[in-house]
């Protein structure tokens, strides 16, 4: 991009660049690394980057110490719940903040960057009193209705921002040859945005899948426990035969949402790039 | 939580709010923005904007979880109680401490790596790559696999430092002296892809032709970075680096996977100190006040990020 670069100075950079990849690899490829271990390379004292005899037992071993499979299934529901009805909720107003001034779109933008600034610990001692007072301690609709708040604003933005690059001539046009608002919406602009709308679900989605805080706090017995919560049982104990297991699973609990980023991640950063190229 | 930068992105250009059509269409359309708006409202304003002031409120009572003799209001005896709680003011030192020790690292490894992705590099689609390792984590996931690195005998940090003939290590999360830099380290690592993402998206908005006259007229990297890379940078980088301290400020699950406010309270950040009040302790009313304080000093820096993001738009 620069113009003009020396040797040294391309060599420099080659070398910083290389840093920052081993900087950013290492923690992934030990935690890769120690979950196909068996027991007896954990407890060596000189640990080795590759395994010698690589072993599925942690794998194993992780199913059998904690429930994994259900705490998946809870994790499932509550992040797919809380990314599609994020996104049903708020694509209607993220349409009419896009499209419209007014005083109400002002505070909802006002609201989004606020929201940004909360210590969690002032809303979820009320949360938790108020889903107490709804029996709703301790289950996943609980969880579910904090997750699709906790992931309005930012669903709401990016999805402003998709609502804004589709032409409004085209509403017009649909307007002009008589189709009504509804019409217009359903058969004009949908289609447009779908794009926008999948990629913002598939970020809740995964805000949802990685969240930690509110279920700790809200989800009390084992069997209603999200993936991240589990996982927090692995440590305590411990004990070096401990680690194997322990990667495994937290090997595993990052796969899912570590694929859907990657899929998604070309739109974010897109849209990102767009937004801060056209004033 | 992650990933508001883009939000820093787009916010930065006007609001959303800001129509590009035509605004005489506006009135005769305006009927039907209700029926569109309640469905996300309705949520937002019970679960979200209603406990927040609920939050408050208790901050001036005595509410406490398990309870029978009903909640009192005590007005602001639970501040006096916190000014006087030498642990919270600890916890408050050290939130503090963290948040900077986080923060401006993590911005000066982003700008760099930020720099280098927006060079024409072989080797920039891998760093991209890894780069959404950190960020699709799940925090706890990130707590783990540190863990790992620093466990004092089947980590690899000490392993490394055995090699080097550096001496034989130590358990670093668990040494009074270690523990926070520990942390602190592990946090710079967890955010520091956000905000490469957003630095690099400011770059790409700098002028090119600008970059290429500066260098005509011989100027080095080094003036070129402060005369034209720079100025172009400013907005983003005030914005993000106020959301990152704002985000580590509140930090919670990355330092309960690691230390859990250990060893002796040296990681205790506010966060973790306000969920044991509210949630081991009972202490309801306790732990909002201390919530309420903790917004008063975000407020405060909110305040400064909106008043330099109006200057930014000045420049403009």
């Amino acid at each position: 991009m620069s113009p003009r670069i020396s040797r040294p100075a391309r060599a420099g950079q080659y070398a910083a660049l290389f840093c920052y990849l081993v900087f950013l690899a290492f923690p992934f490829l030990w935690l890769i690394s120690t979950a196909f271990k068996p027991a007896p390379e954990l407890g060596s004292l000189h640990p080795t980057w590759i395994p010698e005899h690589p072993t599925l037992d942690n794998f194993r071993q992780a199913f059998d110490e904690q429930p994994l499979l259900r705490a998946a299934g809870n994790s499932l529901i509550a992040a797919l719940s809380a990314g599609v009805i994020a996104v049903v909720i708020a694509t209607p107003m993220a349409y009419v903040m896009a499209r419209h001034r007014s005083r109400l779109s002002a505070a909802a933008t006002g609201w989004v960057v606020v929201s940004q600034a909360f210590p969690f610990v002032l809303l979820i001692i009320p949360l938790f009193l108020v889903l107490k007072h709804l029996h709703l301690i301790n289950t996943l609709w609980g969880l579910i209705m904090v997750y699709v708040v906790w992931a309005l604003p930012f669903a709401l933005w990016m999805l402003v921002g998709y609502v804004r690059a589709v032409p409004p001539e085209l509403e017009e046009a649909a307007a002009v040859d008589g189709a009504g608002r509804l019409r217009t919406l359903v058969s004009v602009t949908a289609p447009l945005l779908a794009p926008g709308i999948v990629a913002t679900a598939l970020f809740a989605f995964i805000t949802a899948w990685n969240e930690f805080f509110f279920a700790l706090v809200l989800l009390k017995t084992p069997e209603k426990q999200t993936l991240p919560v589990v996982l927090t049982h692995f440590i305590g104990a411990e004990g070096a035969s401990d680690l194997g297991p322990l990667a495994a699973a937290a090997f595993l609990a990052t796969l899912p949402s570590l694929l859907l980023f990657a899929v998604i991640q070309r739109r974010i950063t897109g849209g990102m790039l767009a937004g801060a190229v056209k004033s | 939580m992650t990933l508001a930068s883009a939000t820093v992105q787009s916010g930065r250009h006007g609001p959303p709010g800001g129509p590009r059509g035509k605004g005489s269409g506006d009135i005769n359309r305006n009927a039907g923005t209700w029926f569109l708006v309640l469905p996300a409202l309705i949520p937002i304003l019970i679960l979200s904007v209603g406990p927040l002031l609920y939050g408050i409120a208790l901050a001036f009572t005595d509410a406490q979880s398990g309870r029978t003799r009903s909640t009192q209001w005590v007005g602001v005896l639970n501040f006096q109680d916190l000014l006087h709680d030498g642990l919270f003011w600890e916890s408050f030192r050290i939130g503090l401490v963290w948040a900077v020790g986080v923060t401006v690292p993590q911005f000066v490894l982003a700008l760099g790596l930020a720099l280098l992705l927006n060079e024409n590099l072989r080797m920039r689609w891998l760093a991209r790559a890894l780069a959404i390792i950190p960020w699709a984590m799940p925090e706890v996931v990130v707590g783990i696999m540190w863990r790992l690195v620093y466990n004092p005998d089947a980590g690899i940090l000490n392993e490394t430092i055995r090699d080097l003939g550096l001496g034989d290590g130590r358990d670093w999360l668990t040494g009074l002296a270690t523990a926070l830099p520990a942390v602190i380290l592990v946090g710079v690592w967890a955010g520091m892809p956000q905000t490469t993402v957003a630095l690099l998206a400011g770059l790409q908005n700098t002028p090119h032709e600008l970059h290429e006259a500066a260098a005509l007229d011989g100027a080095g990297a080094w003036r070129r970075f402060r005369t034209v890379t720079w100025p172009a940078l400013r907005p983003v980088a005030l914005s993000i680096t106020a959301l990152n301290f704002i985000w580590n400020f509140n930090a919670f699950a990355l330092v309960y996977v690691l230390t859990n406010g250990g060893p002796g309270g040296r990681t205790r950040l506010p966060m973790l100190f306000a969920y044991e009040e509210a949630f081991r302790y009972g202490q309801f009313g306790y732990a909002a006040a201390m919530g309420c304080v903790m917004v008063a000093v975000i407020s405060v820096i909110l305040a400064v990020y909106l008043a330099g993001r109006l200057r930014g738009g000045e420049d403009r």
